[in-house]
């Protein structure tokens, strides 16, 4: 049956690098659960002979040329980055002390 | 835990039986990514080759390569692998900044092609099959620069530098199911398993598949279990091994870990590890604890790829010649042994050896300059033999210098070198450099009168029977014609002057 636990979001929630306190998990456990049980409804309506769907529209074999079209230029490809460094994307440290 | 101690591998496999599980990244050769039309070309200044659709920017849509695809099928069918009617893209989400998007477009549970195999031929000539997995289309991540830390590591780098060039490239993941039973061959399995699907990429034309470039990467899953046993012990996965001689030091190194670890009680940690080049050691990367969430779904924005049976059919029936079956063709051909064709083999020599002999020259000839003179060269550059500035036809034209009696070996090497230097064709560097075999018979003979001249002692032993004294007298005409004639013709005049049976 669908549903989510408690155990289930804080695990979703480590994974998506977001910190919540324990209220707050009891509080989107709660949510989560009646949302997904709403969209479950949708299996009610679909019998077998529906599949399903990942896409609305019926398309297969989109395809393109393997011909080269123009980049942006470096400083279009930086100018949303928070900070830069010798051209390239600058980031935090990626693996703590440990 | 830390391992120092390792049992020897004669132990480890007198006790344990490995298992191992092959994971390959093919980077396709196309010149687009596979999600956008930014360029894929090396070398180019830092992200310079980005758009909104790899660095994931809100709105960007992407849209597969043709070739992309294409690739992958035929992958997929010289690897005797059935190709899926339908099948999507899926992401793939994890945190790490070598991937703009938070997610790296993969397959999951729907790869393009799945359940082949591959026979990869073993230095005595065994057959071994290698069950194939699956082959799925993904698309290579940025570049990390880690700064602060020492040489380069992100183990205490205060941050990290991205270039994304390289996310978006089109690869190719090639996974093998369980190598059983290869016992204590199992490093070489692997290694022979990894030579011959590059040697297959290449002949797809889909990829240069240079592993120093990183084009052609691998994973070396492996675990033991006890003699007898049935049920997989933990593996390891030793990650990005990078030449064929590490994918086999990787595995070997990892029996005898495994085998200490196991021997004295202890129990395997499922991790990644990391292996180094110098020593030919891992050592221990991540820990996987629990079984990774990538929490896989289908890619939205793209729609299935359906390739249809008669595409299937047409790209199956434009295959090349499998590189083993033309191996083993051009090995009778040639007439050399199992041995001397691994040797060609390794030297990277088939395809120049056969586009000489395709030149015009005898399969022995081919053989020798190229395994020879030229093998040396290259080895001395640094190179590989298809790198160096000379031509199969330009051997073969040798060759045929050589067997026309134009030129001795001597002189062939001295002709080698000129084209090499960038003096011309073989024709233009005898010219230019005087190289002619001296086969004037009145020059000859005039020298030969001379050599027995000057050399009466040695000219008397010959009359009086001993033949082998003859070769003094070769090397003084030779020195005397400095070194452009016939040796063999010149042993036939010397004999004949002196009335020796040869």
């Amino acid at each position: 049956m669908p549903g989510i636990t408690r155990e289930e979001v804080a695990h979703l929630a480590r994974l998506a690098r977001l910190e919540l306190k324990d209220e707050e998990l009891d509080h989107f456990a709660g949510q989560l659960d009646d949302i997904i049980g709403a969209v479950a409804r949708v299996s009610e309506v679909a019998d077998q002979d529906v599949p399903p769907t990942s896409h609305p529209l019926p398309l297969t074999n989109v395809m393109r040329a393997d011909e080269v079209r123009p980049s942006l230029s470096p400083e279009q490809a930086l100018s949303g980055a928070p900070a830069q460094e010798q051209q390239k994307f600058k980031v935090p440290q990626i693996l703590g002390e440990d | 835990m830390t391992v120092t101690d390792l049992v020897s591998y004669e132990d480890a496999l007198a006790t344990y039986d490995p298992v191992m599980g092959l994971e390959v990244h093919v980077e396709l050769g196309t010149k687009t990514k596979m999600f956008c039309g930014c360029s894929t070309e090396l070398g180019a200044e830092s992200n310079s080759q980005t758009c909104p659709t790899c660095l994931g920017l809100p709105g960007a849509l992407p849209v597969v390569n043709a070739t992309g695809v294409e690739s992958a099928v035929k992958i997929g069918l010289a690897l005797h692998c059935e190709i899926a009617e339908w099948c999507r893209f899926a992401r793939k989400n994890y945190f790490y900044p070598d991937m703009p998007k938070n997610f790296q477009t993969s397959q999951y549970d729907e790869p393009i092609a799945f359940d082949g195999y591959l026979d990869v031929q073993l230095e005595d000539g065994e057959i071994f099959r290698v069950e194939i997995e699956r082959a799925h289309m993904e698309e290579d991540t940025g570049k990390s620069t880690h700064v602060g830390g020492a040489t380069g590591r992100i183990h205490g780098a205060s941050h990290s530098l991205l270039d994304y060039n390289r996310a978006g490239i089109p690869l190719i993941e090639i996974v093998t199911k369980p190598i059983e039973g290869a016992g204590e061959r199992a490093p070489e399995v692997a290694k022979a398993y990894v030579a011959e699907l590059r040697e297959l990429i290449k002949a797809l034309g889909v990829s240069e598949a240079r592993m120093e470039q990183g084009q052609m990467r691998c994973d070396v899953n492996l675990s033991l279990r006890p003699n007898g046993t049935a049920k997989f012990g933990t593996r390891s996965e030793t990650k990005n091994v990078n030449s064929l001689r590490s994918v086999e030091r990787a595995a070997r190194f990892e029996i005898q870990r495994h085998a200490a670890v196991l021997s004295s009680g202890g129990t395997i940690v499922q991790e990644t590890r990391h292996f180094h080049e110098d020593d030919g050691s891992t050592t221990s990367g991540r820990v996987k604890e629990e079984a990774e969430d990538y929490r896989y779904f289908p890619e939205p924005d793209l729609v299935p790829v359906a390739p249809s049976r008669e595409w299937v059919e047409e790209l199956r029936a434009g295959l090349p010649e499998l590189p083993r079956v033309r191996r083993n063709r051009l090995r009778e051909e040639w007439g050399v042994s199992e041995h001397d064709m691994q040797s060609i083999l390794n030297a990277g020599a088939v395809d120049p050896i056969a586009a000489t002999i395709e030149a015009g020259a005898d399969a022995a000839s081919a053989r020798k300059w190229w395994m020879g003179e030229l093998s040396r060269r290259a080895n001395e550059d640094g190179t590989d033999l298809a790198a160096l500035p000379i031509t199969p036809a330009q051997v073969a034209r040798v060759a045929e210098l050589v067997t026309a009696g134009e030129l001795n070996d001597k002189l062939a090497r001295q002709v080698i070198e000129g084209v090499l230097n960038g003096e011309g064709d073989p024709d233009a560097v005898v010219e230019k450099r005087g190289l002619k075999v001296v086969s004037d018979e009145g020059a000859l003979t005039a020298a030969v009168d001379e050599a027995i001249a000057g050399n009466q002692a040695i000219a008397d032993k010959i009359r009086g029977g001993k033949v082998a004294a003859a070769g003094a007298l070769v090397g003084a005409v030779m020195k005397a014609t400095r070194g452009q004639a016939d040796a063999a013709r010149v042993k036939e005049l010397i004999l004949a002057k002196l009335g020796v049976e040869g």
